[in-house]
Parts: structure tokens; sequence; C-alpha cells
């Protein structure tokens, strides 16, 4: 789960992650409110979307006057913001963060994220902040430096004066640098975060660090017990469709492509989707209806499948163990009834009482085609999607 | 030999009074030599009841102290799984197979770290199990599909490693194990840990191996093959079309900042002598070719 730039930093501030002072905004005279009772002389006008690369997309712009806040604000406020995170549809903006400006003499950057290999969390930090971090790593790896976090002590004082040192934080500026570090780890460890970016922590006037922008991703499996953070879900960030998949706990991600597929467990839905378009297609989704499919769950999925404008066919591939083909063949069948089906349906069954599953789809009378293997299937379904 | 498990393998289920921990010990104790396999369940609240003649300890200890039990299962709800994990390493089983999916990432940082120096093996989390086919199932794979064999099958998946299976199946290739090693970021056995066990197993003669995006594990089990396996081994990747930046439904399964994808994993195998193919439906047929 994804949470806004002000939301992060509010909760990083109760670990004592110094950051700007804010206020949230939702209208262009909130902002300006906003930026009067924080006062001074320049202010940072800042789109609020889950989305990296805010600023590149003109989401970030810095105001010197009130007036410069409500027309900063008025322009991003409702604008289709397009970043390479987004997609070329972009996300519309609701909500605004408006800052204190900082004068900034140095960008760092810092993050977080469970390192797979080393099965801990790894701190990583670069004197290059600011920039793409994907970039700083592709060129300059050398400029990154990483650190393995003990899960029992935590982030050690000398690991993060180590680390600190070794990126160019100033000797002034040293032990605030170490608190916040810590305060990172343990804000990240606390709340079951599964990402965290300080991008950039800079070097302000006055030998203050601070982190300027924030982003922190949490676990899925870990929000049972972080009610706090589930309450912080903004919807109007997230896909409908998604949202819609979650609720019948279905796992659906939508693609490019015009051929809806529907598969039992997340490795073979991947593996349908590679075989479509090895063939010639082009998924129109990812889709795991999981290991207890009902025939609800099936109906629920093939509507999901055809909210897409777009789709011209669909390939159930279900590999029966525990679920058996019987049970799947009356929940699709259902389905194509219920959503009296206008596109070409394959069906691939194997295992668990296959005859029986087949035997149901053939016996429906419905126009659904039948396929022995993957590549029988892929084959049939690229070519029913070419000719509808 | 098989690896990890055989027919003399005694398990435990942890777990064993909830639902999908009765279903799955019932359906695992009627395959092969289950009845002789399966001799203790775990449940701190239930201890001295039994589960159609398994009698229920209350603690993983216990459970073996009176049944001599080795091995564990857990199908116990994500919340309390790492606790139960960490439960069959302190009593120091040798194996302990995770079936549970959705444990918190920090749990299992927790519990890895505290198994290091401990001798207990782990499978999973988020795994359909291990599977010696015609002498022990442990775990949710379905057991017909098998037959015992020569093929070592290892993978991150659950149905697409009964897809793999039913495909080596239908060439008349047994296995002498198969097993899930899960799709969860944070867990027990890799790729290469399980490729190590096959290299040693006097009755296997090929491996085959099935990844997903996500992670460096296929690349790390790649490199060392290069050097040190002794057996043709070939492979398939999940997930050549998956975008960037999603999880696709494993928790495990996501490309995140340009690594962890099936392009990278498949150029590495290739590289190290692997034989790939990009076709899920043709895995059978390329380990048949390489014997």
């Amino acid at each position: 789960m994804k949470i806004h730039e002000y939301q992060a930093k509010a909760i990083l501030q109760k670990y004592g992650v110094v950051t700007p002072k804010g206020i949230v905004s939702f209208s262009v005279d909130e902002a300006v409110n906003a930026a009067k009772q924080l006062g001074g002389e320049l202010w940072a006008v800042k789109a609020q979307i889950y989305a990296g690369g805010r600023g590149k997309g003109g989401g970030v712009k810095v105001a010197r006057s009130l007036d410069e806040v409500r027309q900063q604000a008025g322009d991003i406020l409702g604008m289709r913001l397009v970043t390479h995170q987004t997609g070329p549809e972009g996300q519309v903006v609701h909500r605004l963060f408006i800052e204190q400006g900082v004068k900034i003499e140095k960008e760092f950057y810092v993050g977080m994220v469970v390192d797979r290999r080393q099965q801990r969390v790894c701190l990583m930090a670069s004197s290059e902040g600011g920039m793409d971090i994907e970039k700083v790593a592709a060129e300059t790896p050398d400029k990154i430096y990483k650190v393995f976090i003990d899960p029992i002590t935590g982030l050690s004082l000398q690991q993060a004066e180590d680390i600190a040192k070794k990126i160019g934080i100033p000797m002034q500026c040293m032990s605030q640098a170490v608190a916040l570090l810590q305060g990172l780890y343990r804000a990240f460890d606390d709340t079951d975060a599964s990402l965290l970016e300080i991008n950039p922590l800079g070097l302000v006037a006055g030998d203050q660090v601070m982190a300027l922008d924030a982003k922190l991703n949490f676990d899925d499996n870990a929000l049972f017990r972080h009610p706090e953070i589930v309450a912080l879900r903004d919807l109007d960030e997230e896909d409908p469709v998604e949202i819609e998949a979650s609720k019948h706990e279905l796992s659906y991600i939508p693609l490019d492509g015009n051929i809806g597929c529907l598969v039992n467990g997340a490795g073979l839905a991947m593996a349908t989707m590679d075989i479509i378009k090895l063939y010639g297609g082009n998924p129109a989704n990812f889709l795991d209806v999981g290991g207890g499919a009902t025939a609800e769950k099936v109906t629920e999925a093939f509507k999901l499948m055809l909210r897409n404008s777009k789709l011209q066919a669909i390939l159930v591939n279900i590999f029966g163990g525990i679920m058996k083909c019987d049970v799947i063949a009356q929940g699709v069948v259902a389905a194509a009834r219920e959503v009296q089906l206008t596109v070409p349906l394959v069906v691939r069954l194997e295992g668990t009482n296959v005859d029986l599953g087949k035997k149901i789809l053939t016996d429906s009378g419905l126009p659904i085609i039948s396929a022995d293997n993957m590549a029988d299937a892929a084959q049939k379904v690229v070519n029913a999607a070419r000719i509808h | 030999m098989s690896i990890l498990i055989d027919r003399n393998s005694r398990v435990m289920t942890q777990g064993i009074t909830g639902k999908t921990g009765q279903f799955h010990t019932r359906m695992c104790r009627d395959y092969a030599n289950g009845k002789a396999c399966f001799v203790a369940g775990v449940n701190p609240r239930k201890p001295g009841e039994d589960f159609e003649g398994i009698p229920v300890y209350a603690t993983v200890k216990e459970a073996k102290q009176q049944t001599g039990a080795n091995v564990s299962v857990i199908y116990v709800p994500p919340p309390f799984a790492a606790a139960a994990i960490d439960e069959a390493v302190e009593a120091e089983l040798d194996l302990v197979i995770c079936i549970t999916e959705g444990i918190p990432v920090r749990d299992m940082i927790r519990s890895r770290y505290k198994m290091q120096d401990k001798k207990t093996r782990l499978i999973g989390p988020n795994c359909p199990g291990i599977i010696t086919p015609d002498e022990i199932k442990i775990g949710i794979m379905p057991g017909y599909i098998h037959k015992k064999g020569r093929i070592g099958v290892v993978s991150r998946s659950g149905t697409l490693t009964y897809e793999a299976v039913a495909q080596l199946m239908a060439f008349g290739l047994g296995q002498s194990t198969c097993i899930g090693i899960g799709g969860d970021p944070v867990n027990g056995l890799k790729h290469l840990d399980v490729m190590q066990l096959f290299n040693n197993d006097d009755e296997t003669d090929a491996v085959l191996m099935v990844g997903e995006i996500g992670g460096s594990d296929e690349e790390d089990c790649a490199r060392w093959m290069k050097e040190n396996m002794r057996k043709p081994v070939v492979g398939f990747i999940a997930g050549v079309t998956a975008p960037p930046g999603k999880r696709m439904g494993h928790a495990g399964a996501i490309i995140s900042g340009g690594k962890g994808t099936a392009q990278e994993k498949l150029e590495v195998m290739e590289s190290c002598g692997i034989k790939i193919t990009r076709n899920p439906a043709e895995m059978g047929k390329l380990l048949k070719s390489v014997l």
C-alpha cells in the first residue's frame, strides 16, 4: 500500500525526522491560507499523487508570493499529471501540500528496501540526491553506499555514521544525520514498510538536515496490524478495477492487450500471459483467481475482464489440483450465461476431474472453444481474437 | 535416495485443527506411506485431543519427544505463522514446510535471523510444499499427478509446478522429488540450495527449474551451476510480459528498480549453460531433449 508524501512525513516526524513545515490543502483557497499560516516568503506547492517524478511533470512549483501560491495551486489542482510512473493517462491531482520553502545547499539520497539476498533491510544512500536513483545506480553505481541492518539491534550508531560520512554529510551535522537515519529505520520497522525513499535529503541553510521529500510504501500482508495506516488509503489514487478485484479477493492487474486471461495460481497466470504473447497475441490482464475459486468468484472475474472495452477474446486456463475442474467448469458456464458473453471464450482445463469438467462445458450448449493444452489454448485464443 | 523427505520422514502438522490443516493432513495421510508418516499435530489449546487418530500436542517440542517427528508442516494463519516457524526451529526439527500465504515480511526477516546457525531447513512460506512421489507428500499439491522417477523439480509457483509435472508425465518422466520453494521475497531454501541437494542425489538424473520475476535467486543458482552442476538442468521463467512495479499475485513476484525481469534471468541462465524455453508448454519436451 502507498500513501501520500504529506502522510509519510507526518509518520516520519514521530520518529524525530525533521521536515519542512507543511499543510495539506484540498482547494486553492486552502492552499493560500496554508501559505499564510506557514509564513515566510517562499513556499513549495506540491501535487500529492502516489507516483514519483512529480517535479518533471510540472506538479511541484516554488512560489515567491501568495499570488504565486494562488496561481500555482490553481494550475496544479485538478490537472492530469503525467510522470514516468503514472503511464500516459496520468493521474488527476486532488490534494496539494504547501510547504515552507527552504534554501537547499546540497541534496542527498536515502532509501530503504528489503534485500532479498541478505534477507534484511538495506539502507542505501548516495551523494547524488534529487536525481532518479535508478539512473545513478546504472551510471555511477560506486556512488551508492549500502548497509544491511540487523533486525534485532536495528541501525547502529556506527553504521549510520559511516554511511553519513561516505555520502559527504558535513561533520557539524553528523549527530543530526545519525538521529535522522536511525529514526527512518525505526519508522520503517515499526510500520512494516516495504519501501522508504527520502529523495532528496537536504542540507539546508543553517546546517539543518531535512527530509525534503518522503515516499513510504507498506507490506500489504502486514496491514492487519496497522489500522492507522489503512485509514490513510486514498481510493482516488487506485485503479477502480483493482479496488473491485481486491473486494472479491482476486488478484487482477490490467495490461495493454486485448486477450483476457483467467487462471488459477500466480505463476501459471504469468506463464499464460507469456504464451499468449509468444503466439502473437497480447494479454489484456493478469488475473489469478486463487486456490479456492467459487462460481461467484469466477463470475466476478469475468465481469472485471469485460469492463475492458478493448477485450476481443478470453482464455481460461485452469490446472485443477485441490480445485476441481468440474467446479470451475460450472463457474465458467454460469458466468458466461450471466454476463452474456459477446467475445470468444477458449477454455483449457487440466487436472482433477478434467473429463467431467469438459463434459459440463460441451453440454452447456455455449460456444466455448475447448483446448487440450497451453499451446493449443494460446493458438486458439490468439486466432479467435484476430477474427472477432 | 530422494532429497529432504522420504518414506522414513515423520511429520507433525502445526495448525492441524484448522480447516486447511485438517483437509490437507487427511490428503497427505491418504497418499502413499502417509499413514505411517503423519504422526502428530500441534495446537497449544487442544493438547490431548486427536485428529482422526493423529494425536495433538501443545508444543512442537512435546510432539517431537512423544512421536519422534523430525519434520513439520505449517498451516497456521499468517499473523501467527512466523512464530510457528520459530517454535519448530527451536525444537531442532530437520525440516519445516510453511504453506501459509501472507506472512508479513518483517516477521520472516526475524524468523530467518533466528535460524542462523540452526540445523532446521525451511521450505516456503507461501508454497505448495514438497513431494517424493509414491513415498510421501507434504503439502497441498495433488498427489495423483506425480509418479516416482528420476527428474527433480524446483519451482517458486504452485499450479505452474503442477503444469510442469503434467508435461513431464506426458513424456513418461517420473520425479525424484518436487519442491515448491514459494513466492515470498524472504523465504527458506532458494533455488540454489535445492539444486545443490539434487546435484548430490543419486536418484536424480536431471532437474527442471521453474522461476518467475523478482529477486535474483535464479541468477544466483545459474552462476553456481555453471561451475558445479553435474547434471542437465532446463529452465523456464514466468513473467516475460509482466509490467514493472506491479506485484503479480505472489508477494515476491515484482520487477523493482529495473531488476528481477524474466528477460535478465533467462539471459543469465543461458549464459551459464542452462537450456531454457520461453514457451511454458514446452518445459517437459525440453527436459526430455537433454536426457
